[in-house]
């Protein structure tokens, strides 16, 4: 089975989640079949290819099915070796783009998160500071894994890029939903060039959902939740 | 690897130190510093060097750190890559092992520690989710000797050092895991034959005595 035969991905086109596998095959320029489930719908294929989680993105290859984001982004850096290297060569480095895209997972979106659904001005300022102690650190990582370069991944989009960059629209949505700064320049300089990089590389810039689209989505999430 | 550094702060109770020992072990890394940390009163090193997290293990080899238990022995595994490879070589084997592995860290220790420190309904809804994922772990390791096959690996070296815990949370929650989950049971003690597993593990009933103690200092009864 050649490698590129029969991709498929499972996946919402607002999910960040998504939006990392599928930057991740067009760095690697692999073809692939888009397989929409409705934001809020889990539909058969979905529930049979990931019982445990029924969650998307699923990657199907080959009739195969890999779930978990990050983890399908490892997957196909393995699979297609002739496109750019996605994690970095040397184990150290590594480490340190999965400690960071672990933490960008576990701290930083339930943090914007916060943000949006924050009742009154008190609670959503302490959800932007718990942000901004996240987004000082990142811009401090980027140093140390970028290296001075134009990604964390170097000369490259890599891991960490893609494990961040793929929020970045839900970061303006949450910007412009709390009224609030998190992106800032003076505040981040380098993250702030950075996502200007990423979001438009080739790679990226037609996978991002626009903003207006995210914020529509969180509302009807958000009344979604208050009215049950 | 001749002339290496290597220091692992650790807490004797931890299951992810112990995760970490036991990639160590496998790779035949026996020359390291043990530094133990006490969790009510951590070290400036520990601080230092895992600002972020502030937690247990953090592996510091020739000076650089790494912090998050399973980031750990993924660095293990690729520096010490010529013994013992932890992960199978096929990519979508690896997919599934480091699937496995990740649903480990997102539900096996916070349901336990839901069972050690809750009473009643919040008790025993954590007792039926634990017995709900060790069946849905079941189902992967199947009639293997390992998760991986007749290699142990990745998955194993998540899981198993959870069972040094099995006691404190049968006691707790007054039910018997090996009743629920016999297969489970058996591939632990499986595991623990292996001379890495059981020299990393600790004692089941220090641990129950541990989680007592540390409930007492939280103020839950």
């Amino acid at each position: 089975m050649a490698p590129s035969d029969d991709v498929k991905v499972l996946g919402a086109p607002p999910s960040p989640f998504v939006n990392r596998v599928q930057i991740a095959l067009n760095l690697k320029s692999v073809d692939y079949e888009f397989l929409e489930q409705k934001v809020g719908f889990k539909s058969e294929l979905l529930l049979k290819s990931n019982p445990v989680h029924k969650k998307v993105p699923v990657m199907i290859h080959g009739g195969k099915p890999i779930c978990e984001s990050l983890i399908i982004v490892q997957y196909i850096d393995e699979v297609w070796t002739d496109g750019p290297g996605i994690l970095p060569l040397d184990p150290y480095d590594r480490a340190m783009a999965r400690f960071w895209a672990a933490y960008v997972d576990d701290k930083l979106w339930p943090t914007l998160k916060g943000i949006r659904s924050a009742e009154g001005e008190e609670a959503k300022a302490a959800a932007l500071e718990q942000v901004m102690e996240a987004m000082m650190l990142l811009e401090d990582a980027f140093v140390k894994c970028g290296k001075g370069k134009d990604f964390f991944g170097g000369d490259t989009i890599g891991y960490l890029d893609i494990a961040l960059g793929s929020f970045l629209r839900w970061l303006r949505a949450t910007e412009k939903m709390g009224n609030v700064k998190v992106l800032d320049e003076t505040k981040t300089p380098r993250l702030f060039g950075w996502a200007e990089r990423f979001s438009s590389n080739a790679a990226v810039k037609d996978v991002l959902p626009e903003v207006e689209k995210l914020v529509e989505i969180a509302k009807f999430f958000a009344a979604k939740a208050k009215a049950q | 690897m001749g002339g290496d550094e290597i220091v692992l702060l650790n807490g004797w109770f931890s299951p992810f130190g112990a995760r970490v020992r036991i990639a160590l072990a496998e790779k035949g890394v026996t020359e390291y510093e043990l530094k133990e940390e006490d969790l009510f009163n951590k070290s400036p090193l520990l601080l230092e060097r895992n600002p972020v997290h502030k937690k247990v293990p953090v592996l510091i080899h020739n000076g650089k750190t790494i912090c998050e238990s399973l980031t750990i022995v993924q660095y293990i595994d690729e520096v010490w890559k010529g013994k013992s490879p932890l992960l199978p070589s096929d990519p979508y084997q690896r997919s599934v092992a480091r699937f496995w592995a990740d649903f480990v860290d997102k539900k096996v220790y916070d349901t336990m520690k839901r069972i050690t420190r809750t009473k009643g309904e919040d008790q025993e809804r954590a007792k039926k989710e634990l017995l709900e994922i060790f069946k849905l772990l079941e189902g992967e390791l199947g009639d293997k000797p390992y998760f991986r096959g007749d290699e142990f690996g990745l998955v194993d070296i998540a899981l198993v050092p959870f069972y040094s815990r099995f006691y404190a949370v049968e006691t707790f929650g007054k039910f018997s895991i090996e009743a629920e989950s016999p297969k489970l049971v058996a591939w632990a003690q499986r595991c623990m034959e292996k001379e890495s597993v059981s020299n990393s593990l600790p004692d089941s009933k220090k641990v129950y005595e541990f989680v007592l103690d540390v409930n007492k200092k939280l103020g839950i009864e």
